[in-house]
């Protein structure tokens, strides 16, 4: 187990750097700088210009910003923001909860609507119900997300004035995050009412991210369940008389379930990409926003460290995800 | 005895309820978050709006919805007669904020103005370089840093500002966001304890509002400071609900989640305001969109060219397709509202059959333009590829040859600066301040060629005039000879002068006072809402 261990972890090396590297040269390819940006219409001087670059370091050759780079990471300093003046580490979380939280409510609701959904169309194959379930699938899958989130808010906070308009919790409620996550924090706040105006917030959000991997998962769900469906041991459980319901929810789900537990898995990059403009509708506080407001903004120190705590967070969930299987299924430690 | 309890219980529920009645609260929907909140570093109206102007007080200010200064935290100044030196009159009594990160242990006095002003223009100064990259832009990019030499504290409610030469553009600075004043006890509380950097985080001013909190990307609370010189405001609570897509904040007002929203969208604001709850306000924007030439490029170096230019150009057209008519064509290159505007300016002829024969008469056949188009909507141009279009069909129906071009914001800011720039350059700029030179001076002198001079143009009888308005302080002659440099720009047409777009703002009829400020700030000073 510990030679895995340590194979994983040796691993990680590579990745690492490659993560640096690309973090590192990714903004600094595109052109216009920090210093310009921030000057606006308004320019700078060119004295100006070279100064404020020097303070920054940006006047060094690219390997010696990427080695002070490293160092500076070994150090445990992600830089500072020079949007903001503040840390990248505390910038990136305080916001990485709202993401988390909203990324999670989403794939939940994608989860628990998709995977009956599926199953539905499936089990009632070539009929209206198939084809209306699939039809709205697809129609998800296409869905533009922010006009999606706009439509919904003109819909059912403006007309209805059942859900609010953007935010993470009414205005009344006021008390400092521990966490970050706010239906924890309400909770932790003792504040009545607090918690049900946090999940009411969630709701227009989490609908509208969730959209497309709802569709997918329904979509992904159907194919397995058909496949499944067809197998010799469905046959004979069938043939044995057993009620059909118990034959689709034991016999055939189980199996079918692993492709579709893949297909969750890999919707978190979606995720990721529909938190951008989900956040932007919704006046959402997350990392997709900001990271892309960085991009424009030339923020380099943000983007290439934002970009490494994104990818190390990856990286140390999928090696645990690594070990706890490895735990699991011994044939994976032996290959 | 039991009746006397039960009495005393009601009295003191009536009390607490009575309060929590009376706190009044205004919402106000804001565009975008607040880079910090020390207002000397950052140059965005909206971290203006969220530091400055609700947490500080400068020594003088512009008057609420106006551009004129009137007293702040100077009751008075005098201006010596060679006008190097301006001597401030402090107001007595004015209490710092009192929050949970500072308690003041005086009042405001001249140590306060001294620390702020020498903060910026100290290089060798702690503060000059307090959080990584600072960098004091305004202060440095108005030209204060170069004209300013000296302050003094004459006494504890005196101070005397000395500047290198007489320059009558400098006072207009002292009501800007960048000269708002900070607290030296605060400072050096934090210099002491190696905290500096909460300078920007925390704030600390005199201002009608004190900070209370801050949840990045969500939310901004202040409340009503009870000691402010002029009176506790009349909203408690002010708080700022960060939304920054205007779609969204636009039904936010609409559902009475927000009081107050900055910049509803143009093409909606007419629905807006036929909303029965709501008030739309509306004041000309002192802002201009231009294209300008350049002009040290053949054949744009030759003015015939360029009037040639202007008068195939249907403004008209621009007016309505672009701005949806909710601008003003320009007569000069900077706003009508402005004293320094020449009422004798015009928008210009448009004429294309004129103007091809004006491209003739100067000998230019085939011509090629390349047009730059913004490729983000600014206040001063809300489309720029609209924009860009209807230039295109205007020029190529006199024969010109016209390849629209954009870029990134960034990418586009820089080249677009550049003396060898190859084309012309839709861009445009907004007001800091009310003087004139902030257009006339900015954008056109020679000074500013291969920076926000994108004309490249370097006319320099022009350069005199407008070197000469600034060394007077007669306001009247300023106006004139101001008046003469305008002739010599419509003569030698170093842009084509579009619009000044107008600005909006709409708030729900509970809101009461307010006032929109032609500068562009958000601004809550008197504003109250209805019970």
């Amino acid at each position: 187990m510990l030679k895995f261990l340590l194979k994983r972890l040796a691993l990680l090396i590579p990745t690492f750097i490659g993560v640096t590297l690309v973090a590192f040269f990714f903004i600094r390819i595109l052109p216009g700088d920090p210093v310009q940006v921030l000057a606006g219409e308004r320019g700078v001087s060119p004295e100006r210009h070279a100064e404020v670059m020097r303070q920054l370091g940006f006047d060094l050759p690219l390997w010696q910003q990427y080695f002070n780079y490293l160092t500076d990471i070994f150090r445990g300093d992600f830089g500072t923001s020079f949007a903001s003046k503040r840390p990248v580490l505390y910038e990136f979380f305080s916001r990485f909860p709202a993401t988390v939280e909203l990324s999670l409510c989403a794939i939940f609701l994608a989860t628990l609507l998709g995977v009956p959904a599926g199953i539905l169309a499936a089990v009632n194959r070539g009929k209206w119900i198939d084809q209306a379930t699939m039809g709205t699938a697809l129609v998800g899958y296409s869905m533009p997300i922010f006009w999606w989130g706009l439509l919904l808010i003109i819909f059912f906070s403006g007309y209805l004035h059942w859900t609010p308009v953007s935010g993470r919790i009414a205005l009344n409620y006021f008390f400092k995050p521990v966490t970050g996550f706010m239906l924890i924090d309400s909770l932790l706040s003792g504040q009545k009412g607090a918690f049900t105006s946090a999940l009411h917030y969630l709701i227009l959000p989490t609908v509208v991210l969730a959209t497309i991997p709802l569709a997918v998962i329904a979509r992904q769900t159907r194919s397995a369940m058909l496949e499944v469906l067809g197998e010799d041991y469905v046959r004979t459980a069938r043939a044995k008389g057993l009620p059909s319901r118990r034959v689709v929810a034991l016999h055939a789900l189980r199996n079918a379930l692993i492709p579709v537990v893949t297909t969750i898995g890999l919707q978190v990059g979606v995720l990721m990409a529909g938190a951008i403009l989900t956040e932007t509708v919704f006046s959402w506080p997350g990392i997709g926003k900001w990271m892309i407001e960085s991009v424009n903004k030339r923020d380099y120190f943000v983007v290439q460290s934002g970009l490494l705590l994104i990818a190390l967070i990856i990286m140390t969930v999928n090696l645990i995800v690594d070990v706890l299987y490895a735990i699991i299924n011994p044939r994976i430690r032996h290959q | 005895m039991k009746l006397m309890k039960t009495l005393l219980t009601a009295a003191a529920l009536t009390a607490l309820l009575g309060g929590s009645v009376y706190a009044k609260q205004l919402v106000y929907c804001s565009e975008g978050s607040p880079e910090g909140f020390d207002p000397a570093l950052w140059s965005a109206g909206t971290t203006f709006d969220a530091s400055s102007r609700a947490v500080y007080d400068r020594l003088v200010d512009f008057e609420l919805g106006g551009s004129a200064i009137v007293p702040s935290l100077a009751e008075s100044w005098d201006i010596s007669e060679d006008g190097t030196q301006i001597t401030f009159h402090l107001r007595k009594g004015v209490k710092w904020q009192t929050t949970d990160y500072f308690t003041p242990t005086r009042e405001f006095n001249a140590d306060d103005v001294l620390w702020s002003f020498n903060r910026q223009a100290d290089a060798a100064s702690p503060w000059a370089t307090y959080v990584d990259g600072a960098s004091y832009q305004y202060f440095d990019s108005t030209g204060f840093k170069a004209a300013f030499k000296s302050v003094e504290k004459v006494d504890d409610y005196t101070v005397k500002f000395t500047f290198n030469s007489a320059d009558s553009t400098v006072f207009v600075n002292f009501p800007m966001d960048f000269l708002s004043i900070g607290s030296a006890e605060y400072a050096a509380q934090l210099e002491a304890a190696g905290n500096m950097a909460q300078f920007n985080t925390l704030p600390v001013g005199t201002g009608g509002w004190q900070y209370v909190d801050y949840q990045t990307d969500t939310v901004i609370r202040y409340k009503a400071h009870p000691d402010h010189w002029s009176g506790k405001e009349n909203i408690d609570d002010l708080i700022f609900a960060i939304t920054k897509e205007p779609a969204a904040a636009q039904e936010a007002l609409k559902a009475g989640q927000c009081d107050v929203i900055p910049y509803p969208i143009p093409a909606d604001v007419d629905a807006l305001a036929q909303d029965p709850n709501l008030v739309v306000t509306q004041t000309p924007g002192e802002n201009v969109g231009f294209i300008a030439y350049n002009t040290q490029q053949a054949p744009f170096d030759k003015k015939e060219v360029r009037q040639a230019l202007n008068m195939a150009v249907n403004k008209q057209a621009i007016l309505e397709g672009v701005y949806s008519g909710k601008a003003q064509l320009a007569i000069n290159p900077l706003p009508a509202s402005s004293w320094a505007s020449d009422p004798a300016g015009t928008i210009g002829t448009y004429d294309p059959e004129a103007a091809k024969k004006m491209l003739a008469d100067a000998g230019v056949t085939d011509l090629n333009l390349k047009l730059w188009w913004m490729p983000v909507a600014r206040p001063y141009n809300p489309n720029g590829k609209r924009m860009g279009e209807l230039l295109q069909a205007d020029w190529s129906a006199i024969g010109v040859n016209v390849e629209l071009y954009s870029a990134d914001w960034p990418v586009y800011l820089e080249e677009s600066s550049k003396v060898d720039r190859d084309g012309a350059v839709m861009i445009g700029w907004g007001a800091d301040n009310a003087d004139p030179d902030n257009f006339l001076g900015v954008l056109l002198s020679c000074a500013a060629v291969g920076s926000n001079n994108r004309a490249q143009w370097c006319n320099e009888e022009y350069d005199a005039k407008i070197a000469a308005a600034k060394a007077t302080f007669d306001q009247a002659e300023r106006a004139a000879i101001y008046f003469e440099a305008e002739k010599i720009f419509h003569e030698e047409a170093p842009w084509l002068l579009l619009a000044h777009s107008n600005q909006y703002l709409a708030h729900s009829k509970r809101v009461l006072n307010f006032k929109q400020d032609p500068l562009g700030f958000h601004r809550f000073d008197g504003v109250d809402v209805a019970e």
